[in-house]
């Protein structure tokens, strides 16, 4: 039979990451090292991961093409396929469909400054970004990361954080809700929109891009738009339910848009001219 | 095409020249009062009264359930297992109405436009299609209005006609029409010019055209029509299951200990846990934004992107709608309508 499309490659679970709580990373190889070699991928793209027995599940890939050899992916365990997930342990195996949906265009973001914005579960997705622009970090202007949780125990990639904090190339403003900071907490307090507010960063010859809660980005596009930021320069991904990721199950419909498809990343632009399904 | 005559009386011997050598032939049997499409081991006992079946006959290469692969987990191990070829059968779809047909077409597009879904290709490269024109309607019937018709002969490879209680027309369409003729040569002859069909054909008058709804659909998303209409709707998703376009599915694990498969099943996008989110956000919140997305997919989205339609206009929603939204009736006070 010719390829069947819902067949998964076969990924060894090389390396389980504790984030937060309830949170971790997986680190993926491929089973058959040929598949490996032959597989690409861009950063915004996203996978549907399986954990046989349980299902499918969709989000994006978490690492950055710039580091080969394997691909991560970060999770909440919240119901029943990422439960699944959560129970693999080391040299265990599990499905993956990748690469799906488009990419953000960071070719055409050479020379400029980048701004990002992410809250809680939503730093994975760009960190497969963040890690691509460090990885040729003199193609790109300034880097600006804005990065909030609820309590410091949810911020995500601890030990990354602390590597981009140390950077000189890269400014890193970090945030927890009110009431979510510890006594030695050195970081903002306060929610993401007005940390970014305060932050000010530049928005001249610059890009943002922004994951996080439906509602973290209802209040950040307009501080952006205050900030001078253009919707032709603002991006997002979204993260409508998906169950095939190749355009045929109908459920990530936004309007006549597939967000498995058209998506996951789209400029404001372009949101703009969506109906406000997501 | 090639135009022939059957004796009325024959086709049941054509038929069962047909189900002698074809592995699976499927047509329209009586359930109760209602009939559906079953796979038929002997000529007796087919529908020729009914209207149409209950379902469609999409299930033929788009099964309710179906396994997408099957997998065995040994220790840290995964194997997987495509499904077999055996799987595809030649099947024959006898009796289906033109509406059924032509229903092919937006599924063929759905599972094509980009990836290739081989598993609905192979079971529909595998279906012939013989239909029987409508020679009467009922009063959720509206094909004329959505393009189709009761003569329309798109997507089938051979069209029966009943011509009179003597005679009966067989257009043949396509290759594997042909097939199905020449395994009963002897009981056709060539049909004269006289032979009349649309004569023979219902009358089904077209209450809109499928144009004026897209073009009224490009401005309706915040009309209040969506709710006045959807106001009685129990989001049962009968109209999506019956429905020979509806191509909206799930995938599923069927899970017993160590192996298992996964599946992929009819789905609707009038039900509410259709797009919810796992952190319990919906985007589409309430009935009245999956009527619009039923329809908005149907008449605004599907002509967009894929050109084709998605709807035969066969009222099978219509007729299984336990609340009795009529889609035609909807469709043509947006037809109507002025959103602006």
């Amino acid at each position: 039979m010719s390829r069947n499309i819902y067949m998964p490659y076969i990924m060894v679970v090389d390396k389980v990451i504790d984030e937060a709580p309830g949170v971790k990373t997986l680190r993926l190889r491929f089973e058959n090292e040929e598949e490996g070699n032959a597989f690409e991928f861009k950063a915004g793209n996203f996978a549907e991961y399986s954990a046989f027995g349980e299902g499918e599940c969709t989000f994006c890939i978490a690492s950055a093409p710039t580091r080969k050899g394997y691909v991560e992916c970060t999770f909440r365990k919240a119901g029943r396929v990422t439960s699944g997930l959560d129970r693999l342990e080391e040299g265990m195996t599990m499905g993956f469909r990748a690469p799906l949906g488009n990419a953000f265009p960071i070719e055409e973001w050479k020379g400029k400054n980048l701004v990002f914005v992410a809250g809680g579960i939503a730093l994975p997705p760009m960190r497969a970004v963040i890690d691509n622009v460090l990885d040729r970090r003199d193609e790109f202007g300034d880097v600006t990361i804005v990065y909030g949780a609820k309590t410091v125990n949810d911020l995500v990639y601890k030990d990354e954080l602390k590597e981009w904090d140390e950077r000189p190339d890269v400014t890193l403003v970090q945030t927890v809700d009110p009431g979510g900071e510890t006594p030695d907490w050195k970081g903002e307090v306060g929610f993401v929109p007005s940390v970014l507010e305060k932050a000010d960063p530049k928005s001249d010859n610059t890009v943002a891009i922004v994951c996080g809660p439906p509602i973290m980005i209802k209040f950040t596009f307009p501080v952006l738009e205050k900030l001078g930021f253009k919707d032709e320069n603002t991006f997002t991904t979204l993260e409508n339910r998906m169950k095939c990721g190749i355009g045929k199950c109908g459920r990530c419909n936004v309007g006549p848009m597939f967000v498995c498809k058209d998506g996951p990343v789209f400029s404001k632009v372009q949101l703009n001219a969506l109906p406000p399904e997501f | 095409m090639e135009r022939l005559i059957i004796k009325s009386d024959n086709i049941g011997t054509w038929l069962a020249k047909i189900i002698d050598s074809v592995p699976r032939v499927l047509a329209p049997v009586k359930d109760g009062d209602k009939a559906e499409f079953k796979s038929i081991k002997s000529a007796d006992g087919v529908d020729y009264d009914s209207q149409t079946t209950i379902s469609s006959v999409k299930a033929a290469a788009f099964p309710r359930t179906e396994t997408l692969f099957a997998y065995e987990k040994e220790g840290m191990e995964t194997k997987l297992y495509n499904v077999a070829e055996d799987n595809f059968v030649e099947t024959v779809i006898w009796r289906a109405r033109p509406c059924d047909a032509v229903g092919f077409k937006p599924l063929t597009s759905i599972f094509n436009w980009d990836y290739k879904d081989e598993l609905y290709n192979q079971r529909y490269d595998k279906i012939a299609i013989v239909t029987f024109a409508c020679t009467s309607a009922d009063k959720c019937c509206f094909c004329t209005s959505v393009g189709g018709g009761p003569g329309n002969t798109e997507g089938s490879d051979i069209q029966v006609t009943m011509i009179d209680k003597e005679k009966t027309l067989v257009e043949v369409l396509t290759d594997k029409g042909e097939k199905l003729v020449a395994l009963a040569k002897d009981l056709f002859t060539a049909a004269e010019d006289s032979i009349d069909k649309e004569k023979a054909l219902a009358d089904i008058p077209a209450k809109f055209t499928k144009e004026q709804i897209h073009e009224n659909l490009a401005k309706a998303f915040d009309s209040p029509v969506w709710k006045a209409q959807s106001e009685r709707c129990l989001g049962c998703g009968a109209c999506a299951f019956v429905c020979p376009t509806c191509a909206c599915f799930d995938i599923q694990e069927d899970a017993h200990g160590n192996h298992g498969r996964r599946v992929r099943c009819w789905d609707s996008c009038g039900f509410s846990l259709f797009t919810q989110h796992t952190s319990g956000h919906n985007p589409r919140p309430t009935q009245a934004t999956r009527w619009r997305q039923r329809i908005m997919h149907k008449f605004s989205y599907m002509p967009d992107r894929l050109n084709v339609y998605g709807c035969t206009g066969c009222g099978r929603c219509s007729r299984a709608c336990p609340v009795d939204m009529n889609i035609a009736e909807h469709l043509t006070s947006i037809a109507n309508s002025s959103h602006e």
